[in-house]
């Protein structure tokens, strides 16, 4: 069966070829069958037919009525539990929903289940969370393929044709590179233009929420919908939000497109070069002006990124203390005792390594030589952007260094793992929208992926260069 | 080495992570490798350069001076691992 569009399902609501109730019954029947891939942390059948049951006595017009939505674990649910794939919010009921999802629900979307990522975020496999391992939907047998992370569980639901959208978070790459291990569309806003209300704190300079979808058109539908000011987030931008969708355009004649020397990276795959000039040159026939840019601190944004990300990790996870919510340990002889044994037991390896690492940079004596240099060299970086953008309207680079790799491949080596970001983290840390389109293959037909970036808040050019690629390559 | 077993030790306490000695070995060997990894940025002469602490290009909006009750005490409490006439309990502090 081929995936159908959000676009052409709306239609067809619309016009009654099908039910909400079928539809639905058809996406809960493949959740089922494809209960091997680990995709959900928190998934009920009787959630998502009361769902049905409300929207079914509902009369009003509603935007995304029906249309079944998997939701990251990482936004807060009232009607699902929310657990940031820890063991520390195992049992974590939220009292209140999220931004993000609460227009969601508003719109009358249906929420599919939760789905699994790395711990709080931190990982690029889907491979730290307490729940077990995401199995890539797109595996060969007896070769369970990673799905990416730390949104993966969000990018195989959407890969799987398990729901016909998806939620993520992107703090370093976390939509866009699984959207380019599982072959789907991942697009990152800009840093501000989705409330981060209610969405379980990671590093709170970049974490931003986005989108998941089979194609580019349904994820401009669906942005659209998350996007919006929310005076609860300090950091969320007071900016009219377009329709994205209504003013798509894939005539990019004229345009200029930037292409950053320093992506260029030695022992980048051949395949992956490859793509990146198929891309271009389909630009080029398509009238778009090649220009060649250079952002010449490329190479420091990954250490910036893992001093400050880990930094502020931890002092945003210094609140699971086992006293307000979440899990407490049993060994709790004094105060200091329960807070030592819960976060010893509640936290896995990596989230450890990383609030450590963190405490470390702002630890008195240490703090001028690694948080605050490091915000420095981020300035350079987002300054670097800045003067490429006078030159150019977008930029275009691939997602990721590699296709998807077998399950557990880079556990051991932190610093081998955290190169899985090294196209994506440059605009997170300048707070750039960043789309990830499936653009080619590798020698195994697993899909590999090219990313555009634009201007703050430029959402609109980001999706037209997306669908023109898009079209092209169809 | 940056990172030895005082240093692993001091951190884990602000931390307040305990760690067994099997996990202080393994966390010193990683925390050296990455903090000798982010050395690299020594080289970027960043004189004169402002700290970037917030990306956002929009201006922090305010918000009008109204008071809201959203929350109820027993919605704050309802995950709590335990509590006790309306407070978080936790283990005594003074004997």
């Amino acid at each position: 069966m081929s995936k159908s569009s959000l676009k052409q399902t709306l239609k067809d609501l619309d016009t009654k070829k099908i039910s909400i109730r079928e539809l639905n019954q058809d996406y809960l029947k493949r959740v089922k069958e494809n209960e091997n891939l680990n995709i959900f942390i928190h998934f009920s059948e009787e959630n998502v037919l009361k769902q049905i049951d409300n929207l079914e006595n509902d009369n009003s017009a509603k935007k995304l009525k029906g249309i079944p939505i998997a939701i990251k674990d990482l936004f807060c649910t009232k009607s699902m539990p929310t657990t940031a794939a820890s063991k520390i919010l195992e049992n974590f009921n939220p009292t209140y929903e999220s931004f993000v999802t609460q227009k969601l629900l508003d719109e009358g979307s249906i929420f599919v289940g939760k789905t699994n990522l790395d711990e709080f975020a931190m990982g690029s496999a889907t491979n730290t969370s307490f729940f077990g391992n995401t199995i890539n939907p797109l595996s060969k047998e007896n070769e369970p393929l990673a799905p990416g992370g730390s949104s993966g569980g969000s990018a195989a639901a959407v890969a799987a044709d398990l729901c016909l959208g998806a939620t993520g978070t992107d703090t370093g790459g976390s939509i866009r590179q699984p959207a380019s291990f599982c072959g789907v569309v991942g697009i990152k806003p800009t840093y501000g233009l989705c409330s981060r209300w209610g969405i379980a704190a990671f590093a709170s300079s970049l974490d931003q929420a986005g989108i998941f979808s089979h194609n580019v058109e349904d994820a401009s539908i669906l942005l659209q919908s998350i996007a919006g000011f929310d005076q609860r987030d300090s950091t969320s931008a007071k900016v009219d939000i377009p329709n994205y969708f209504e003013n798509l355009d894939d005539d990019l004649n004229g345009k200029t497109v930037g292409i950053p020397k320093e992506y260029s990276i030695d022992g980048t795959p051949m395949e992956i070069s490859q793509i990146w000039e198929d891309a271009i040159k389909v630009l080029e026939k398509k009238g778009v002006k090649i220009k060649n840019i250079s952002l010449p601190h490329t190479k420091y944004a990954l250490p910036t990124y893992y001093i400050i990300a880990p930094a502020e990790a931890s002092s945003n996870l210094a609140r699971y203390d086992g006293v307000k919510y979440g899990f407490r340990s049993e060994e709790i002889d004094s105060l200091d005792e329960m807070y030592e044994n819960t976060r010893a037991q509640g936290f896995g390896r990596e989230v450890k390594r990383r609030i450590l690492i963190g405490t470390y940079v702002l630890s008195a004596g240490y703090y001028d030589a690694y948080y605050l240099k490091a915000q420095k060299v981020r300035k350079l970086i987002a300054d670097d952007f800045n003067k490429a953008f006078k030159e150019c309207d977008f930029i275009v680079t691939p997602t990721a260094p590699s296709a998807a790799f077998p399950l557990n491949e880079k556990q051991n080596d932190p610093i081998k793992m955290y190169l899985n970001d090294v196209f994506t983290v440059p605009a997170s840390l300048a707070g750039l929208p960043g789309i990830s389109i499936p653009f080619g293959k590798d020698k195994n037909n697993l899909p590999l992926g090219i990313q555009i970036l634009g201007k703050h808040f430029d959402e609109q050019q980001v999706f037209n260069a997306a669908v023109s690629l898009e079209r092209s390559y169809e | 080495m940056k990172i030895d077993k005082n240093t692993i030790n001091k951190i884990a306490r602000l931390s307040r992570i305990k760690l067994d000695d099997k996990e202080s070995e393994d966390y010193i060997k990683d925390l050296n490798s990455i903090l000798d990894w982010v050395e690299q940025l020594n080289e970027v002469n960043t004189e004169n350069v402002e700290p970037l602490s917030n990306i956002s290009s929009s201006i922090l909006p305010k918000r009008e001076d109204i008071s809201n009750d959203t929350n109820s005490s027993e919605e704050i409490l309802e995950n709590a691992p335990d509590k006790l006439e309306g407070f978080f309990a936790v283990p005594k502090v003074v004997e």
